[in-house]
């Protein structure tokens, strides 16, 4: 353990604070918007003192969105539901799809894996909105879009290449040589995949599963295309709150809290892994 | 008792396209009786790692056949094989204790609880590691680590075990005590063992046999003894031994009566022509260039010999290594007393006949060993 001087403590801590403070102001913020009424927001100079109010909640979760020019309906749970309902099964058909053949990348060198496995990885570089105008009228030939199906589906251009990419190198972290001590000893690659590999990589595999929700959580532009209003995300469901006579921030700001929340508490949840996760893998892959 | 344990037939290995790829193993035929050890030998690279790892099934085999036990394995999945492994990067299972992991081979054979904690017990103790056995792989050191690694693989009962550099890890002390106990227990056993070491004391020691490769290409394959008196060729005579063989270029003349070796700056060693035998003279009168050969152990001072001038002294404690620039290059000379010769003195050397190895000086192969043919 190395020792440290009470000023540099000090100055450490300083430091810390100020990148904190920087990182979290926006959220702490918007945490303190959703509990205001918008001539409360609006007001010049912005306070932190106010009379805090839970209209804004109990507008999203009715649905009924107070404006100055009449009562809007939005979707906002239902919004939140799918995508609750789209990062969850995307990320799980990614994680049934992608974890194989991460394992498959990382222990078997075959003709054109390289190839492959880049293939897919360059999914992510490419922007979206590249491949959008097509995929809109594929969608309409095979009857997908506007439905859960098809956005997993295109989901998996967000999901499945992060797990393939981490998990390969967590795969590739572990001694092939356990795996074969387990084999010897009697049992099949499949069992070896079961027992052996699966545990070992479990903390990048959990990793790239939470990042593979985040991503999928995060996603605008394939649901704002692919979807109309019941399908849609609350990314996409947000911009309801952008109406004729004005911009309603206090219930953004709500939504945002309420949004976030999920994806917030998972990664705290397993932040251990996460860390661990992607310092091990994705510096590899 | 001779029945055929392992029986490599016409085996080749290439990593890459057949043909093309990395030649790592050429045309290997070798058989291994029951009972028996044996040491594969070489640098890195020589190919021995990949013989054991196509033994056990990890590696497919490009050509070729192997057999364990009379049944044709090259095909089979490592499960069906029934070998026993230890590894040398250890690779025990991380979530399991020492005890769970060499006592985890046992589970798929169904043996009683007892049974198992017997056999457990007999083998930590012959490995010195029952202190160890609750402990978890990452919170012992790599030589414990090793030694559970070893205890695993000759726990099982199977018609092989293969080890990959099994002491690589160990202290000295200990791996010269590990190594007569193991020999025993395999002996006592009647297991058959593949060795794998680039440490050719260990090879020594405990191997009843040793396949000495290199590039790929087994060079020899014979006991202890017969590669250190009488190598097979070149490779093998500088690579085993230690120190190395002495080994000079020389020109062969003959007249009536005398074979002469004539060696750079002018050195030339003569000897009667009795001192070799017949079929050794023909063989040598036939080239022109050959290559000689001497252990350090075998050469002799002596005031009537060639002259060399030394230019490294070092006792060892036990013995003394001179090196003396001989004909271009370095003689190497091994007494057993403590000596004072100084640096750049003047030395007379003598070879005699009966230690000489003579190579060919374009395949390498060996023509004679001292008076006889090879």
């Amino acid at each position: 353990m190395e020792t440290t001087s009470p000023v540099e403590r000090l100055l450490r801590g300083v430091a810390l604070t100020l990148v904190v403070v920087f990182f979290m102001f926006p959220i702490v913020w918007i945490f303190l918007m959703s509990f205001q009424t918008n001539e409360t927001i609006l007001r010049i100079p912005p306070s932190v003192v106010f009379s805090p109010t839970l209209e804004n909640y109990a507008a999203l979760i009715t649905g009924k969105l107070q404006t100055a020019s009449g009562t809007l309906d939005i979707a906002f749970m239902r919004n939140l539901g799918n995508s609750v309902l789209l990062s969850v099964a995307s990320v799980a058909v990614a994680l049934l799809l992608g974890v194989p053949a991460a394992y498959a990348f990382a222990r078997h060198k075959f003709k054109g894996s390289e190839d492959i496995a880049f293939t897919l990885l360059s999914f992510r570089f490419a922007p979206p909105l590249l491949v959008l105008l097509p995929l809109t009228q594929y969608f309409q030939w095979l009857g997908l879009s506007n439905t859960y199906f098809g956005l997993i589906w295109i989901y998996q251009l967000i999901c499945l290449p992060l797990i393939l990419w981490i998990v390969r190198g967590y795969f590739e972290d572990i001694s092939a040589d356990v795996e074969y001590a387990y084999r010897i000893a009697g049992h099949s690659w499949f069992s070896t995949f079961r027992k052996i590999a699966l545990p070992l990589a479990g903390p990048g595999i959990a990793a790239a599963g939470l990042l593979a929700f985040i991503f999928a959580w995060n996603n605008f532009v394939f649901a704002l295309v692919l979807a109309s209003a019941d399908k849609q995300p609350v990314t996409v469901g947000a911009l309801a709150f952008v109406t004729a006579s004005g911009i309603q921030y206090g219930q953004i700001a709500a939504a945002i809290v309420l949004s976030i929340t999920p994806t917030l508490a998972l990664a705290l949840y397993a932040q251990r892994y996460l860390v661990e996760g992607l310092s091990l893998g994705a510096v590899k892959g | 008792m001779n029945a055929t344990a392992l029986s490599i037939e016409n085996v080749d290995k290439f990593y890459g396209p057949v043909d093309h790829g990395v030649h790592a193993v050429k045309q290997l035929n070798m058989d291994v009786m029951k009972g028996e050890i044996i040491a594969l030998l070489g640098s890195s690279g020589c190919g021995k790692t990949s013989t054991l790892r196509m033994i056990a099934g990890f590696e497919p085999v490009s050509r070729g056949t192997i057999s364990v036990a009379g049944r044709q394995v090259q095909t089979l999945a490592p499960v069906r094989r029934n070998v026993a492994m230890a590894f040398e990067g250890y690779s025990l299972y991380p979530p399991l204790t020492v005890r769970e992991n060499i006592a985890f081979a046992l589970k798929a054979a169904k043996l009683s609880q007892n049974v198992v904690e017997e056999k457990v017990a007999s083998i930590a103790k012959l490995l010195e590691i029952e202190d160890i056995l609750g402990r978890y792989p990452s919170s012992i050191s790599g030589g414990q680590q090793q030694r559970a690694s070893l205890g695993r693989a000759l726990i099982r009962e199977a018609d092989l075990h293969l080890l990959d550099e099994p002491m690589g890890q160990l202290e000295p002390q200990l791996r010269a005590v590990l190594r007569g106990r193991i020999k025993h227990y395999i002996k006592e056993r009647g297991l058959t063992a593949i060795l794998v070491t680039h440490d050719q004391t260990e090879a020594n020691a405990l191997a009843d046999r040793i396949a000495v490769m290199e590039g790929g290409v087994l060079q020899q394959f014979d006991t202890p003894q017969m590669i250190k008196e009488r190598p097979a060729n070149l490779f093998t005579g500088t690579f085993v031994g230690e120190p190395p063989m002495n080994v000079f270029e020389a020109s062969v003349s003959g007249t009536e009566g005398r074979v002469a070796f004539g060696l750079e700056d002018g050195i030339r060693l003569e000897y009667p022509a009795a001192d070799f035998s017949h079929a050794v003279r023909d063989a040598l009168m036939k080239r022109k260039n050959v290559v000689l050969g001497i252990r350090p152990y075998s050469v002799r001072r002596s005031a009537d010999g060639v002259t060399g001038r030394v230019a490294v002294n070092q006792w060892l404690g036990d013995q003394t290594h001179i090196a003396a620039d001989f004909a271009g290059g370095t003689m190497v000379l091994v007494e057993h007393d403590r000596t004072n010769l100084e640096i750049g003195q003047p030395i007379g050397i003598r070879l005699d006949p009966g230690s000489l190895h003579v190579f060919d000086s374009e395949s390498g192969m060996a023509i004679s060993h001292g008076e006889e043919l090879a």
